[in-house]
């Protein structure tokens, strides 16, 4: 990855269903840093994902992800850089029954690949890679439409590698993958933070991945209980 | 522009893959057409003098039965939300769905009716204006029917709600569209030209604006 960048997320209030559910997050994320998002059902963590991502216009607050490699350039808007920057495997796959394993990567490793990236053969060897790395090889040309749930949700994680992005949006990632899934998505993860991306997670089940920190997310109208895992990183916010 | 046309491209190959769309619209284009000389009679000077018309509202509503789908799918199975990642606005992904429609719809639609308008025993000098107006005045059905669709997402019953939001709107290519095959049929004292180039303005206003009514609609049903 060319740019690195530092995810910044400043005094975030966001609603739903005119119900206040995040109220001042806030929390810094330097390139190659991982966030573990925890906390009960109902307490935000896919409203903060999706947030970040640009579906959820914020009640308040900034997101800003800043080019590390120069401090002193001008940080992005708040608005739609972040969402081209951003990777987002949400609960929904976005795959489409009738196209291959390989025509649906295919279509997104393009619309998804930061401009510039238009080299075909580099393409098309990211998405055999990709594709290699999540064990679709063998599954390349068979409509998606006949996957299980596992190989389905193994296809929406594919597209992490088949395009190059900073930032990793992961809402429950693991849903339904075995546990050698599992490895290959920590794999995915420990790679993009050694290469200094950022991923911010949201999990129930343990994932081994290389993420350090951790934001706890407690129910709306609960005392803080928002705190760094360690404690060399800022004080994230915590929902109150 | 890669992207805009690599959504068209693979809404196409979507259409083509699972068929059903333009089969259902063609076939109710028909069947609506067909029935029609059965509940009038056999008066085959009332039928040609009405044919122009009711291959026009026919055609109407034939394309909007496929149009509330034009985000639908997209929407239910989240490739919505991963579009509206791409470094391409949604004003944009609304026009490149818009445009799949017409292709996938409006064209076929409008190819056909000269087929249909024999059996309403239409007049011979019609049926090339009629196509005409019809090539031209799809791209507003499509372009603010995709606003009605992008409203009604999420919604149960969307599809009657989309037809009682976007029928009124199709209202001014109706009347610009007969009146541009009328006047190329009657003699009298309009030119052919003038509708014809008031219906190819509203179609152009619909692909300019419409996209954006639609992109917006858009963003509301993704939070």
């Amino acid at each position: 990855m060319s740019t690195t960048f530092r995810l910044l997320v400043e005094g975030l209030d966001a609603e739903r269903g005119g119900r206040r559910v995040l109220a001042g997050i806030g929390f810094r994320l330097e390139p190659g840093e991982g966030l573990l998002l925890t906390g009960p059902n109902g307490a935000g963590k896919t409203t903060l994902l999706r947030t970040l991502a640009g579906l959820i216009r914020p009640a308040s607050g900034r997101i800003l992800l800043q080019p590390v490699s120069s401090p002193g350039g001008a940080p992005t808007d708040d608005d739609a850089p972040v969402a081209t920057l951003t990777h987002f495997i949400g609960h929904l796959n976005g795959l489409k029954a009738s196209f291959t394993v390989r025509e649906n990567l295919a279509f997104f490793a393009g619309y998804l690949a930061p401009a510039g990236d238009g080299d075909r053969a580099r393409r098309a060897a990211r998405i055999d890679a990709a594709l290699e790395r999540l064990n679709l090889s063998s599954l390349a040309e068979i409509p998606a439409g006949y996957l299980s749930a596992g190989q389905k949700r193994r296809l929406a994680i594919a597209r992490l590698a088949a395009a190059a992005r900073p930032l990793w949006l992961l809402d429950e990632p693991s849903v339904s993958l075995d546990e050698a899934s599992r490895n290959i998505l920590a794999g995915l993860v420990d790679q993009h933070l050694a290469d200094g991306g950022i991923a911010i997670a949201a999990t129930h089940l343990p994932l081994g991945m290389a993420i350090t920190r951790e934001l706890r997310l407690a129910r709306p109208g609960q005392a803080v209980v928002g705190a760094a895992r360690d404690a060399s990183g800022d004080a994230p916010g915590g929902a109150s | 522009m890669s992207s805009f046309l690599s959504l068209v491209a693979r809404d196409l190959k979507l259409a083509l893959r699972e068929g059903g769309a333009i089969g259902t619209a063609l076939g109710f284009y028909l069947v609506v057409v067909a029935m029609l000389p059965l509940g009038l009679g056999p008066d085959l000077n009332l039928l040609s003098r009405i044919a122009p018309g009711v291959l026009w509202v026919a055609m109407l509503l034939s394309a909007l039965l496929s149009v509330d789908r034009i985000f639908h799918n997209d929407h239910e199975d989240g490739t919505l939300e991963q579009l509206a990642l791409g470094e391409m606005p949604l004003e944009l992904v609304a026009a490149a769905k818009s445009l799949a429609h017409w292709i996938t719809t409006g064209i076929p639609l409008a190819l056909v009716a000269p087929l249909l308008g024999l059996m309403l025993n239409m007049e011979a000098s019609a049926y090339l204006p009629l196509v005409l107006t019809m090539l031209i005045g799809t791209p507003a059905v499509s372009f603010v029917g995709a606003i009605g669709a992008a409203l009604t997402l999420g919604l149960r019953r969307g599809g009657l709600l989309v037809s009682l939001l976007v029928l009124p709107l199709y209202v001014p290519a109706l009347i610009f569209g007969i009146s541009a095959v009328s006047a190329a049929t009657v003699a009298g004292p309009m030119s052919f030209r003038t509708p014809l180039l008031i219906l190819a303005a509203i179609s152009i206003v619909s692909v300019v604006l419409a996209p954006l009514a639609a992109a917006a609609a858009l963003r509301n049903q993704l939070e």
